[in-house]
């Protein structure tokens, strides 16, 4: 019996450790189900920079953060689909905390968007993502894109700190948590969270293009 | 007098060796269940796992926290099963047992050191969880390291 005894020992907890890891495993899976925007979020009152029109079959939401790569590399295909197609992109800040310079970067786009160029700075820090992301002084470089911009530049600063600005960015993330959003980008289309496998930057644009020609025939 | 002597002195020694082990086998049975919480972490996508704190996240959304799409927490999870697995054969008295053993808690500590380099150097953020982890490997390598010659020297 005890020439087995380590067998049997070794065997118990390997048996231990894999089941107890396939059942925290499962009830993390189960925990996580599917997101879905309930009626009761989508309809609460929308705060969010949108281009296309509010009728559009198709309405693409997007809880974003700037600093987030796979954010900038759909950035672009997400602007094509939106000219090609005529939706309704709605982009909400979600700036995730292991990024240092995504809560300042979400401040100046919502400070853009006060004068008007939220989305022409959306689309710049995008852009420019690498450059800001390992700069120590990111700001500076935001302070840069608001003169390309032509904004009134003493007005953004301000409003970057602003508690209009602050407000806006955590009234999107508190929109995104009470959905379940955890991670970046996660995407609506209709409400259906667009699976994360079809996010990839290849399978994306013919995920959203399916999606649109399933919903003309019913528009 | 001399057989008497041995015979006396042999028990003893087993007893300790089994101490050592079954000590080292508990260090890594916590390690065990640490990194297999985090490679299940990793594996169903939660990312709430570091609560607020945007070092912890930093260290484990980083790529060094994976290899290819295999999780160096799932790693971890292997040797510390790799480490009971040979502390238990060793407290059972199988002599080849005692050198894998070692040889684990060595490339532990090896790998250990190069992660802590990592947090310091090139992420500039250090993980609760991956300090844990350090914290039990520099244990079991202190284990190994001062453990009582008799047992070092204990024939196969």
């Amino acid at each position: 019996m005890r020439r087995y005894a380590p067998f049997i020992i070794v065997g118990l907890v390997a048996a231990l450790a894999i089941g107890g890891g396939t059942i925290f495993y499962r009830a993390k899976l189960a925990a996580n189900p599917p997101l879905k925007i309930s009626k009761e979020v989508a309809e609460t009152k929308d705060t969010g920079y949108a281009l296309g029109p509010a009728n559009a079959p198709i309405i693409l939401e997007e809880f974003g953060d700037f600093q987030c790569p796979p954010c900038g590399k759909l950035s672009e295909p997400i602007n094509q689909l939106q000219k090609q197609h005529n939706l309704r992109v709605i982009f909400r800040e979600f700036p995730l905390p292991m990024h240092s310079h995504a809560h300042e970067a979400a401040c100046a786009a919502e400070a853009a968007g006060l004068q008007g160029r939220f989305w022409q700075m959306h689309d710049l820090l995008f852009r420019e993502q690498p450059a800001w992301s390992n700069s120590p002084d990111a700001r500076t470089l935001f302070n840069a894109y608001a003169g390309m911009l032509q904004l009134d530049l003493d007005r953004f600063k301000r409003d970057m700190d602003s508690n209009e600005v602050q407000q806006q960015v955590e009234m999107d993330r508190r929109r995104g948590t009470l959905i379940g959003v955890q991670t970046t980008p996660t995407i609506f289309l209709n409400n259906q969270a667009v699976p994360p496998e079809q996010l990839k930057p290849e399978n994306f644009t013919g995920y959203v293009e399916a999606a649109v020609k399933n919903a003309k025939p019913s528009s | 007098m001399k057989k008497d002597r041995i015979e006396k002195s042999r028990p003893e020694r087993s007893r300790g060796e089994i101490i050592f082990y079954t000590a080292a086998a508990l260090i890594a049975l916590v390690g065990l269940a640490e990194a297999t919480y985090l490679t299940a972490i990793f594996l169903s996508g939660e990312t709430a796992v570091c609560g607020n704190s945007p070092d912890c996240f930093k260290v484990l959304g980083s790529s060094y926290a994976k290899i290819g799409s295999f999780p160096v927490s799932g790693l971890g999870a292997l040797a510390y099963f790799s480490v009971f697995t040979f502390a238990i054969f060793a407290a059972f008295d199988y002599g080849r047992a005692r050198k894998f053993f070692s040889l684990t808690v060595f490339t532990m500590f090896a790998v250990t050191l190069w992660l802590l380099f990592v947090q310091a150097f090139k992420l500039h953020a250090f993980c609760r969880y991956c300090l844990f982890s350090a914290a039990l490997v520099f244990l079991l390598t202190g284990l190994v390291v001062a453990r009582p010659s008799s047992i070092q020297r204990n024939p196969s």
